[in-house]
């Protein structure tokens, strides 16, 4: 007989099963996904999900019988007081046999239920998309270094001692260099004290010497040694990355009212699990406007609060000055998200325009537009109307309508399809 | 008595105390109870691998598919709920034999696993006529390997979504994919590969490209007897039960590596056939061969009490068989019916009573209840296992009765119950229940025109008016038009009178 421990494999076996399944079922990880942008709250967008598929649509056909038809006899178990010729109402009035006779091989609708991993699921969220237009501008000398491990050090700063390493130095030494055992030594004392109780001078005169020399040799080959000492030692590598960074501006005036700003930042959130994800060196400002503008940080952009009119200039001022202080559009590929309820003072308007087309579409590698509103309203409002000129002098203006969450994923999904899958 | 020492204390195992559990095992399997057994091999894995190999019908190796990833997140689902408990074992008939066991395991469960699987299952597998006719044990895992392989390979070839597509059609063919007689034995998986590959370099050696010069009107000519030298026989013995053999030799449109890719997953169908028709039986030979070496370990002193306890509360969760009104009810239990029968035969075999004399003159009280027991497992399969040996007495144990069910009626009625008119009958219905023949459908290709319009014909004989899921058949009718590149009916005729109730046709839609 042989006993192997298998429980060392690799684990996983059937993952290259579960790849060729869930490639099976996108379709309906698509819906599902959808689904999870209306109904999820904003904050746990990034999670995994709960995939519900109809088993008919995965179900494997193959010839049965069907249970709705002809006569069946079977034998059963546990009669109670049945007697020949006895009838037995059937339990649902249905063509179904009895109790869950036919469970097995059900002709159950039920639907089936997996649950995605956040991978599978941001994996399958955000296919095929990518930054539209990233050039390789000026890589930034400074700061993108990257500490990388390179193996070991004999010195080093205490926190990167690695412990493993000196231990295995330690023993190796000790063993080449025969230093006792605590055991031994301890052995060696006990049968002493042993001599000295029963007496025994020969004993004593033989063993004090041996454990006199024991001692002398732990002192001379110490437990731990500096030779024994290894440090983690890293170095710094300049990361070369191209770098990006993507402006949200967000309208937050008193007309965009709760169910819209809710739009908004799901359609932000969305980019910027996007962003996080798929390009790590992407850094993202978020600007929020009334008739004044202020860049606020992540937090305060989602959930913060606060109203006023709208001037939309404003944040496009605001943002300009944050280029030309830390963004210099040379080194940097400039992306810019604004959202919006259409609305704009009038007399920013021109403002607004002339911005836009002489200062900051040239400086964007992209610039997408969302209009969120209630419902489809036939005049076109401020904004729309404004940027429908834009639009066609600049092919890298985009613009989109939302009116409801299930629209930001295939609006998202539009604006940035890549140029591999659009061509 | 308590002449020996324990082999194990308390619940912890490890390899030591596994081995000595097997060696007494072993002792008393081989010595006491005369089993003859394939080497054994115990392999120990975690929850997880035996979920991986739950996903992949319980096989140690096996090609990718989406489907066992999908069996893998339900079966996942369902034990990560707490809504299902995994087997404690899984046992592959191959030589040596393989038996999985859990590292959750207590002792005890692990000493009624290698008594249960390593010595039950593996008896019955080397013993039982169906398996000797059906599978040879020393291919199992080759084959296995090499449906693998070739499988990997034709994916790097020809696509995911091409080999997919074949596989869909194949496992829906599956149950169809079975001969019932044994033919010539098939030769072995490598000859099959090479035989694959010569064929190939033969092709590729003779192909010339001039070939593809000559006018249209000489290629025509040229194409129909080549085709008919292509498929080995053109006449194919009809009518033919075994559908994927068929498509796999004769299916116009087939590629070879995709006929080939059919006869995987066939010797896969033919691998599974004698386990479906030997449930009862292999389950009670087990239950029943860990159940005596329990007792005569305990009876020898070699475990003691307590886990003597913790065996017999697993074995009677394992042979209960609830009432046909309860809610845990799922149809009879193999183990128990399989179980209890095997003891009766015991008792008949020991001490018969004048009933038992009258109904099995052959054994009653011959003194040999072993000798008897291993003839059984050797000779019989479930259904006429049930029709020799299901005595009265355990009828009326169980209270068997036998309903008839017509579909279109309200209620069932009862036809026998455990009297002595209803004794025989109670038999007769219970073994047919564990006829294959009569559960599955009976399909079989009555017409193929390999000449001139390729339409293909295939009949299912109904009977008692059970007919085919609609919605289901023309799926799998789907799958059989691709697979055979042409129109495909299927008549369903009423088994009796001949008429034709119902009528499918379909045509290939790649």
């Amino acid at each position: 007989m042989h006993v192997i421990d298998r429980r060392r494999n690799p684990t996983a076996k059937s993952l290259g099963n579960r790849q060729r399944f869930v490639r099976r079922v996108k379709s309906h990880i698509r819906e599902s996904v959808k689904k999870a942008i209306q109904h999820r709250k904003v904050s746990d967008l990034g999670g995994g999900e709960e995939v519900t598929i109809s088993s008919g649509d995965i179900s494997e056909p193959s010839f049965n019988l069907d249970r709705k038809a002809g006569r069946r006899d079977y034998v059963l178990p546990g009669n109670h007081g049945y007697q020949r010729g006895d009838r037995i109402r059937k339990p649902d009035g249905g063509g179904r046999g009895r109790g869950k006779d036919g469970s097995a091989d059900g002709d159950g609708e039920d639907a089936f239920v997996f649950t995605l991993t956040r991978e599978e699921f941001l994996d399958l969220f955000f296919e095929d998309l990518e930054l539209p237009n990233l050039a390789k501008k000026k890589l930034k000398t400074i700061a993108s270094k990257a500490m990388y491990r390179a193996g070991y050090a004999n010195d080093g700063s205490p926190q990167r001692l690695n412990k493993r390493e000196t231990m295995r130095r330690s023993l190796a030494r000790r063993l080449t260099l025969r230093r006792p055992k605590t055991e031994e030594l301890e052995a060696l004392e006990a049968q002493l004290a042993k001599a000295i109780e029963e007496e025994d001078e020969d004993a004593i005169a033989r063993l004090r010497p041996l454990i006199d020399a024991m001692k002398s040799r732990m002192r001379s080959v110490p437990y731990l040694d500096e030779v024994d000492l290894r440090f983690n030692r890293f170095e710094q590598l300049p990361k070369p990355s191209t770098q990006a960074v993507m402006f949200c501006l967000m309208d937050t005036s008193a007309s965009m009212t709760e169910p819209l700003k809710d739009l908004a930042k799901r359609f932000y959130m969305l980019l910027h699990l996007f962003l996080i994800r798929h390009y790590r060196s992407v850094d993202i400002v978020f600007i929020r406007h009334t008739y004044t503008a202020q860049e606020v940080d992540e937090d305060t952009f989602f959930h913060g609060r606060e109203t006023g009119g709208t001037v939309v200039s404003s944040a496009l001022i605001e943002m300009l000055r944050i280029v030309e202080q830390r963004y210099p559009a040379d080194d940097w590929n400039i992306y810019a998200a604004q959202a919006s309820d259409g609305h704009n003072f009038d007399h920013d308007m021109s403002a607004t325009m002339s911005l836009l087309d002489q200062k900051i579409l040239p400086l964007c590698q992209y610039y997408a537009y969302i209009e969120v509103g209630d419902e489809q309203i036939l005049t076109e409002s401020v904004l729309w109307e404004g940027y429908s000129i834009l639009a066609d002098i600049h092919p890298h203006f985009a613009r989109a309508h939302v009116y409801d969450p299930a629209d930001i994923y295939p609006v998202f999904h539009n604006l940035f399809t890549s140029s591999r899958q659009a061509s | 008595m308590g002449e020996k020492q324990l082999i194990y204390r308390g619940s912890e195992w490890n390899f030591e105390t596994l081995r000595r559990a097997h060696d007494a095992i072993e002792e008393i399997a081989l010595g006491e109870l005369g089993l003859d057994v394939y080497r054994n091999q115990i392999e120990v894995i975690t929850s997880e691998q035996m979920l991986d190999a739950y996903a992949s019908v319980g096989m140690p190796l096996m090609y990718s598919h989406w489907s066992f990833g999908k069996q893998f997140a339900r079966e996942e689902l369902l034990y990560r709920k707490g809504a299902q408990s995994l087997a404690y074992e899984l046992v592959i008939n191959s030589d040596p034999c393989v038996s999985y066991v859990m590292e959750e395991n207590t002792m005890t469960m692990q000493a009624l696993v290698i008594a249960h699987a390593a010595f039950g299952h593996n008896h019955f597998f080397k013993n039982n006529h169906l398996f000797q006719q059906w599978t040879r044990a020393e291919r199992v895992l080759d084959e296995l390997s090499y449906g693998k392989r070739f499988i990997a390979e034709c994916e790097r070839r020809y696509g995911l979504a091409a080999v997919e597509g074949i596989l869909d059609s194949a496992h829906a063919l599956m149950s169809q994919g079975v001969s019932r007689y044994a033919g010539r034995r098939p030769s072995s998986p490598h000859e099959a590969l090479i035989k694959a590959r010569v064929r190939e370099q033969h092709r590729e050696s003779t192909y010339n490209d001039l070939w593809r010069t000559l006018p249209v009107t000489h290629r025509e000519e040229d194409t129909d007897p080549s085709a008919a030298t292509e498929t080995s026989n053109d006449n194919p013995s009809l009518p033919e039960e075994n559908l994927l053999k068929f498509l796999a030799e004769h299916a116009p449109k087939l590629k070879d590596w995709q006929r080939e890719i059919l006869q995987v997953v066939r010797n896969l169908a033919q691998y599974f056939y004698p386990q479906r028709q030997t449930k009862l039986m292999n389950e009670g030979c087990a239950t029943f061969t860990h159940y005596e070496i329990m007792h005569r370990l305990y009876d020898s002193g070699q475990v003691n009490e307590g886990a003597m306890l913790e065996f017999v509360q697993m074995h009677s969760a394992v042979v209960r068989q609830p009432d046909f009104d309860s809610p845990r009810f799922g149809g009879i239990n193999p183990y128990a019916l399989g179980f209890a029968m095997m003891r009766d035969i015991q008792r008949i075999c020991e001490n018969p009573d004048d009933e038992d004399k009258d109904w099995f003159p052959s054994i009653a009280g011959n003194g040999k209840p072993l000798e008897t027991l291993r003839d059984a497992w050797a000779e019989y399969r479930d259904e006429s296992f049930v029709l020799q040996f299901l005595s009265p007495r355990l009828i009326r144990e169980m209270r068997l009765f036998s309903v008839c069910d017509p579909a279109e009626a309200p209620y069932v009625s009862v036809e026998a119950i455990h009297d002595e008119a209803g004794y025989r009958s109670i038999r007769r219905k219970l073994a047919e229940q564990y006829d294959l023949s009569k559960r599955e459908p009976e399909i079989e290709v009555t017409e193929a025109d390999l000449k001139g319009n390729r339409r293909l014909v295939l009949t299912h004989r109904v009977r008692d008016g059970r007919l085919l899921g609609k919605e289901d058949c023309n799926r799998t009718l789907r799958h059989i038009a691709n697979l055979w590149g042409y129109r495909v009916r299927l008549l369903e005729v009423d088994a009796d009178s001949g008429t034709t109730i119902n009528e499918y046709d379909v045509v290939a839609m790649p």
